[in-house]
């Protein structure tokens, strides 16, 4: 995961409430094997309309969206964050996000920012106004030019894994190991029936054999 | 945590805690894992690039349910997208060793029909898969949440994952349902209010007397939907009813085993003293049947009602999102909402598939015909609720009334099958999502009850079944 310390860069304002990972990127698109190349299907069906934001020529190449309340909510698909990867957003900032959309951004070195109210309108007319974004996670702010930069918050082990870029697997692979093994011991004493027998899978189900 | 006074959500985080990590946060152990085709080919790609292994090939069992075709007359094309999703999870499934179920499996069906109906979701168990419905098995007392991509790899290789604990919220149903009512009117009822927002952050356990009656196809409903209102789970205390459901189910416990088992499982509803973080309560004899009219799930209303009209909404945020979803469901403020006219019905989903689902649509469409034009289908959740419907008798009265009887998948909820509406086209679907382009670009989905969309087969516009069960008294 590339990590994230500062971005500098233009925003694309997408202030419609609700704009679910359907919208982001449509199901079809999810037959899709490979992670690579779904920027192209990024906002599929609203990228039609001449007049959606990021379609908007002084916005060419951003890398940041000033979304909408809810944004990202409904199916749990990360396709449809490889998709903005794809495409180059490295930084989302919203009224709220959908919970799964926001767990996946930080799995994928994308810094989703909450921000209401006054701060936030400040920054989505900095956005429509093509303005320079300089976003520094380290320091917690938003600099949009103005005399005193905008600042977030960001739960500490969210900062810290953008900002090691560390990957969560080999995080765990890392320290947790043994934790592991003495949990599953444990488990296996106090609450046996959830270990399943692979015999049990037999019945109904196949396991292992020949890939033609 | 201190003795007592626990909550369900409290007792099944504190009973998975591999290693606290500060702040809320805990590396959890995870029992269960569901995989479907959708969500897993990079997570297998992701383990095989870092030439790792499953930790636990028999904590999961895969099976394709979003690609597969639902037509038997139809099957995917060998070399189309569907049919070759599929076949990576086949080829994935056998290189790891993790239990297979087919398509044409006696026990295949979409995930969050099969898992309990094997007894792989039990009580008191973690549960997870790349896909938002998992909130579905809440409904047995299970830590059940969607998770993405890189997280279902992450469960591959350790059993594990980094979770935030989420805030408590007690959603309480007292009462007792009118004829003609659902719970998926309850449910729709409840996000109308609360919003596609209002549990986001928190586990939300529902309580309360009407909770208690349901059986559990009703429960699955519930907690199923709770995604829909922004969180990610939904949980119901396990009890006699639960218990009945599991026992002999294939992967349920046996003999002593499962004495042990129920005996833990009394243990786990909330303690009487658990306080919660937020609580509401609802009478659900209240309740009667909704539609949506808009493009998420909280753009809804009781059917005797009428489209809103942008014009009386003072948020001018609120108001242009109303405008825009009207647009884009074509249709005009003040309109009856019983005048809605439609084209398609799809009776199916995660949310609305299983016997009770389709024994309900079964009762409204006996003996009446689908109205002239419409195509309506009925999509068992899974090969086991087919055989039940057919042994019933249920396929011969959706046949005879016109309807078409598929077999299981999750087919027209989600527009990546052949199933798919057309642009322009209007679907009464008893699916969980309304969103623009959700069953096909350019559709438009009215969410309901089966026995409402049953009901709107017969008439061709969205109706009220209570005129329907009315007019056969």
């Amino acid at each position: 995961m590339i990590p994230f310390h500062t971005l500098t860069s233009r925003a694309i304002p997408l202030p419609a409430a609700d704009i679910d990972t359907d919208a982001i990127l449509p199901a079809r698109f999810l037959l899709l094997l490979s992670r690579e190349g779904l920027g192209e299907h990024l906002f599929h069906e609203l990228r039609r309309n001449a007049q959606f934001a990021l379609n908007r020529p002084d916005l060419a190449g951003a890398q940041i969206i000033v979304g909408g309340p809810r944004f990202g909510i409904g199916s749990s698909r990360e396709q449809a964050v490889w998709a903005l990867a794809d495409y180059g957003i490295r930084c989302i900032i919203a009224p709220s996000f959908g919970e799964i959309f926001y767990a996946n951004c930080i799995n994928n070195g994308i810094l989703p920012i909450t921000l209401e109210g006054e701060p936030y309108e400040g920054v989505l007319d900095a956005a429509d106004a093509s303005v320079e974004f300089h976003i520094d996670l380290t320091a917690q702010t938003i600099d949009i030019g103005k005399r005193s930069p905008i600042t977030f918050g960001i739960d500490a082990s969210r900062r810290d894994a953008l900002l090691s870029g560390r990957d969560t697997l080999d995080t765990i692979l890392h320290d947790d190991m043994e934790h592991i093994a003495r949990f599953e011991a444990q488990q296996q004493d106090a609450e046996p029936w959830l270990w399943i027998d692979e015999t049990q899978f037999a019945p109904f189900a196949s396991i292992g054999g020949d890939n033609d | 945590m201190t003795h007592g006074g626990q909550t369900l959500y409290a007792k099944l985080w504190d009973a998975h805690v591999v290693r606290e990590q500060g702040d809320g946060e805990a590396l959890l152990y995870i029992d269960r894992h569901l995989v479907q085709e959708v969500s897993s080919p990079q997570a297998f790609e992701g383990l095989d690039r870092r030439s790792l292994r499953f930790r636990r090939p028999s904590a999961h069992v895969a099976t394709p349910d979003h690609a597969v075709s639902t037509d038997v007359s139809a099957p995917n094309p060998r070399d189309s997208l569907m049919a070759l999703q599929v076949r990576r999870l086949i080829e994935n499934s056998r290189k790891h060793g993790v239990p297979f179920v087919g398509e044409t499996d006696a026990a295949h069906g979409i995930v969050h029909v099969i898992g309990p109906e094997l007894g792989f979701t039990l009580p008191g168990c973690t549960l997870v898969c790349g896909d938002s419905h998992t909130s579905t098995h809440g409904a047995f007392g299970a830590l059940a949440f969607g998770i993405g991509s890189s997280q279902c790899e992450t469960v591959f290789a350790t059993q594990c994952l980094p979770q935030s604990r989420q805030k408590t919220m007690r959603i309480n149903f007292n009462g007792r349902l009118s004829p003609g009512v659902a719970v998926k009117d309850v449910v729709l009822a409840l996000i109308a209010q609360i919003g596609t927002e209002g549990g986001r952050g928190y586990a939300v356990e529902y309580a309360g007397d009407a909770v208690r009656a349901m059986s559990m196809e009703q429960r699955m409903t519930l907690c199923n939907m709770t995604i829909e209102a922004g969180a990610r789970i939904g949980l119901v205390a396990p009890d006699e009813t639960t218990f009945a459901y599991l026992k002999g189910r294939p992967l349920a416990p046996q003999g002593e085993l499962w004495d042990q088992a129920v005996a833990y499982w009394r243990s786990l509803p909330s303690d009487n003293d658990a306080r919660f973080d937020s609580e509401l309560t609802f009478d659900v004899s209240a309740v009667v049947p909704h539609v949506s009219w808009g493009t998420n799930p909280s753009q809804c209303s009781p059917v005797t009602g009428r489209v809103p009209d942008p014009a009386a909404e003072a948020d001018p945020s609120k108001r242009g999102k109303l405008s825009q979803s009207l647009a884009y469901m074509d249709l005009e403020p003040g309109t009856s909402l019983d005048d809605i006219l439609i084209d398609r019905v799809f009776i199916g989903s995660c949310t609305n598939s299983r016997i009770e689902d389709l024994r309900a649509a079964a009762a409204v469409a006996e003996g009446r015909r689908v109205s002239a034009g419409v195509s309506a289908m009925i999509v068992p959740g899974s090969a086991q609720v087919q055989a039940q419907a057919e042994a019933e008798g249920l396929d011969r009265i959706f046949r005879e009334a016109g309807f078409s009887w598929r077999s299981a998948g999750c087919s027209m909820c989600v527009a990546m099958n052949a199933d798919r509406l057309s642009p322009g086209e209007r679907c009464a679907s008893t699916s969980n999502r309304n969103f623009e382009g959700r069953q096909g670009p350019g559709g438009r989905t009215h969410i309901m009850s089966p026995a409402m969309a049953a009901a709107a087969a017969i008439t061709g516009r969205l109706t009220d079944v209570r005129e329907l069960a009315e007019e056969a008294a």
